[in-house]
């Protein structure tokens, strides 16, 4: 439903949205960590200190219909500028501030002539790591896939 | 009435000293981490995040060790951690029809699109005592099989094509939140929705069942269960558009109900819906049966006077964090009030002459 409501954005913009969800979604600590063994990070101000804050995710009646307060999650946002001005921000599900750190400069890194680097250092490792995460988990759910067998009935 | 009182300081604090003496229990055995609640006690972790209504799960295995194991207790110590955070903004709607299914059942058609997937259940299991886990041991790794990558549609989304169940069309109305206003009657589907997800389990669980012994039943199907992880997107307002924020497990619950229909609609199959934050299969089939019976008005049925049609009954009452509160409150100290009911009962009972002399005389 939502694939046909979607704005068109332009490709930069859905290159961004791709991995600032990558980092949201990437287990605590790891982008952190990958930065830190590459060597990547970079000296920056805060524009906002890692907060950690909810957002209330919504539901839709019948799964389709109208929009309702399911719960609400914990959420860690970051806003840094680096020495060039270039700004990253960083919103990760949970309550880790270095993670939120991490995204934030990530991001901001993205938009530098280190986003080569960046990509191939922390970014790519992530999706490996979550591609993996969720492979395995869909096979354990396919190998529980019921096979249904037509049995023969007496009277037929 | 409640009336402050003075005193008690020293036996609260040795109280309390006590308390988590005892919770800790015995210390020749080894003390519980947070996150061995976190990954193996994850159904309550899952119970606390939904009647917590908030999806954080060391923050609700660090409540369950806290509350000694007491669900309520935790879910108490989520609710007020809740109100100390900023709120950021709402996010989408979720996309069920996107999730990655760990589990993904109808008890309404064998043959579906994306099959049937029993996932992690304890369905079919003979509900015996498993010895072998009271000693510690590797578990072996669970069978895998290649997975296919296909999108996994709805099942009401079949029945919709050939008209025969009644839609959900989308809306985008701002949807009223229970965190920021009292409840107010009349409440609508949206506002009922959000009271029960985070409404307490077996309050829901017996109404449900009410329905299907006869008070207002509505003869459900389990259209479709499925449990999995689904993305949250909500827009920034500083990049100005919309991000994953994250990914969160759900449970969701769609009844197939008996027909609806008029002069004007042919008969048609209704429905019923429940949403739950983690994996909580019983709860969200019970929400889809308590939101189907609560639909009396607006699918044309009669109120028979049962106690899961009755909204502000079940919407007043689902709550336990608002029930314990209540319930709880009346063992704290009421001595002044106590005290006012002892005078009238002697006065009472003087009148009455029931007393001897010597006790009115007092």
């Amino acid at each position: 439903m939502a694939a046909t409501l979607a704005p068109e954005r332009p490709p930069e913009t859905e290159a961004r949205r791709a991995y600032m969800g990558l980092l949201a979604r990437a287990a605590e600590g790891r982008a952190a960590a990958l930065l830190a063994e590459a060597g990547l990070a970079q000296p920056f101000d805060w524009l906002r200190r890692p907060e950690i804050g909810t957002v209330m995710v919504r539901g839709r009646a019948g799964g389709t219909g109208a929009p309702f307060n399911l719960g609400e999650m914990t959420v860690t946002r970051a806003a840094l500028k680096l020495a060039c001005g270039t700004v990253g921000h960083g919103h990760v599900a949970g309550r880790s501030r270095p993670g939120a750190e991490a995204a934030a400069l990530i991001d901001a890194l993205m938009q530098t002539g280190r986003a080569e680097e960046v990509e191939a250092a922390v970014l790519a490792p992530l999706r490996a790591e979550e591609a993996a995460r969720k492979s395995a988990r869909a096979e354990k759910a396919a190998a529980t896939k019921v096979e249904f067998f037509t049995l023969v009935r007496g009277e037929d | 009435m409640y009336v402050a009182v003075k005193g008690g300081e020293r036996a609260i604090e040795n109280a309390h000293a006590w308390l988590a003496e005892e919770r800790r229990g015995d210390t020749a055995v080894a003390e519980l981490s947070v996150a061995q609640i976190r990954e193996q006690l994850s159904l309550a972790v899952n119970r606390v995040m939904a009647e917590g209504s908030l999806y954080d799960p060391d923050l609700a295995a660090l409540a369950i060790k806290q509350a000694r194991g007491d669900l309520i207790e935790a879910i108490f110590l989520i609710r007020a951690y809740r109100t100390t955070l900023p709120r950021f903004g709402a996010s989408e709607p979720v996309e069920t029809s996107e999730m990655a299914c760990d589990r993904r059942i109808s008890a309404t058609f064998k043959d579906l699109p994306g099959g049937q997937v029993l996932g992690p259940t304890f369905d079919y299991t003979h509900r015996l005592l498993d010895f072998k886990l009271a000693a510690e041991g590797e578990v072996p790794p669970a069978p895998s099989r290649e997975a296919d990558e296909a999108h996994v549609p709805h099942v009401t989304a079949f029945l919709n094509r050939e008209g025969l169940i009644e839609e959900a069309p989308a809306e985008e109305t701002e949807p009223r939140d229970l965190t920021r206003e009292p409840l107010e009657l009349p409440a609508d589907r949206a506002l009922r929705l959000q009271a029960l997800a985070r409404a307490d389990e077996g309050f829901t669980l017996g109404l449900a069942y009410s329905t299907q012994r006869g008070y207002a039943r509505n003869h459900a199907f389990v259209g479709e269960l499925r449990i999995g992880a689904v993305a949250v997107e909500m827009e920034i307002p500083e990049l100005g558009f919309a991000i994953e924020i994250g990914e969160i497990t759900v449970t969701e619950c769609e009844t197939v109900n008996q027909f609806g229909g008029s002069k004007t609609e042919p008969p048609q199959f209704t429905r019923g819906y429940g949403l739950i934050l983690g994996q909580s299969e019983r709860k969200a089939i019970s929400v889809a049966l308590v939101d189907r019976a609560m639909r009396w008005e607006e699918l044309g049925e009669d109120n028979v006077g049962a106690p899961a049609q009755d909204i502000e009954f079940v919407l007043s009452h689902a709550d336990n964090i608002q029930a314990t509160g209540f319930l709880e409150h009346i063992k704290l100290p009421h001595y002044v009030d106590f005290q006012s009911e002892l005078e009238l009962i002697r006065k009472l009972r003087r009148e009455a002459g029931a007393v001897p002399a010597q006790e009115a005389a007092e």
